[in-house]
């Protein structure tokens, strides 16, 4: 199949990406290596936390779900990479066995003049559980290349 | 970790450094960021990096990994002289995160971070909310990443 390009993202366009199975262990796992805080790692630990119960760490859920999306539509899209996140908000916890999703929201497409390899698809990012509440929100610009060159500006 | 009262706006904390290897650049990029220039050497040339690079989650998540490093042990250099040790976290979020440069195989990121703003949280006012703002730069100087997070931190408790 073709790749796709930034021309082929409509602001306004929703998808949902998934599920994922989230296992206790892969939160623990991620926990040991990147954020050993005892609410991540040890249920009677975080039962004592404010999260009220082992949660995954919130890297451990952007990291989630920058796999979906990569497995959803990054790596079937002439993807360049992000230059960063505008924002990242940890709404609630992910707890262990939670079948997650990403619902991927197009706010903005955008070409810069200066640049006519690329344009800029600004998503929103919303992981959410099976009952479809917003665990984490998160919106960055994706840079994606331009099938044409300065084509639509 | 410090209470809240005892926070000082402006201070500025050396949390660690880290240099990235190519097969943990790989073993994240794996499991979490697939994408062709992080796993592998000549997908990676020809892509717009040059060569192999981390995924940028993962030079933001080492940053978290040496800040827990830090802070366990600046709470235990305390407990050994006796002081209580406040609660942190959880966090709220992150806020303007950029990733300015990449890293690639071998690059060793300094990271330090700074509290830019300190109130009282509105919702739960027995804590106190931190914003940080965390820097990765690399061993040329450059910066490579930067982001602002959002905290939780305990507040002094009252005396009796």
């Amino acid at each position: 199949m073709e790749k796709l390009h930034w021309e082929d993202f409509q602001a306004g366009s929703v998808t949902v990406y998934g599920p994922r199975l989230v296992t206790r262990e892969e939160i623990i796992a991620f926990a040991a290596e990147f954020d050993p805080q005892p609410m991540h790692l040890d249920e009677t630990a975080a039962s004592a936390t404010m999260l009220g119960g082992l949660a995954a760490s919130g890297w451990h859920s952007c990291c989630l779900l920058m796999r979906i999306i990569a497995d959803g539509f990054v790596n079937k899209t002439h993807s360049m990479g992000a230059p960063g996140i505008d924002e990242v908000c940890w709404l609630k916890p992910l707890r262990p066995n939670t079948q997650v999703r990403v619902r991927t929201t197009v706010l903005e497409t955008r070409a810069p003049k200066s640049r006519p390899e690329f344009g800029f698809v600004k998503c929103l990012f919303e992981m959410l559980d099976e009952h479809d509440t917003v665990l984490t929100r998160l919106t960055c610009p994706v840079m994606i290349a331009r099938r044409e060159s300065g084509a639509r500006a | 970790m410090k209470y809240f009262e005892d926070i000082v706006v402006g201070e500025r904390t050396a949390v660690g450094s880290h240099t990235f290897r190519a097969d943990e650049i790989k073993a994240f990029a794996t499991n979490f960021d697939p994408q062709p220039f992080h796993l592998d050497e000549s997908a990676a040339e020809r892509s717009h990096f040059g060569a192999l690079c981390a995924s940028g989650w993962h030079t933001a998540v080492v940053w978290m990994r040496l800040m827990v490093d830090y802070r366990r042990r600046v709470a235990e250099a305390a407990r050994a002289r006796g002081q209580p040790v406040a609660a942190m976290g959880p966090a709220l979020g992150f806020r303007e995160l950029k990733w300015l440069k990449p890293v690639y195989v071998g690059d060793t990121i300094d990271y330090a971070s700074e509290v830019v703003e300190a109130r009282v949280s509105q919702s739960r006012p027995g804590l106190g909310l931190l914003s940080i703002l965390s820097t990765g730069v690399n061993q040329r100087g450059e910066s490579v990443i930067t982001f602002v997070s959002t905290t939780f931190v305990e507040r002094r408790p009252m005396k009796p």
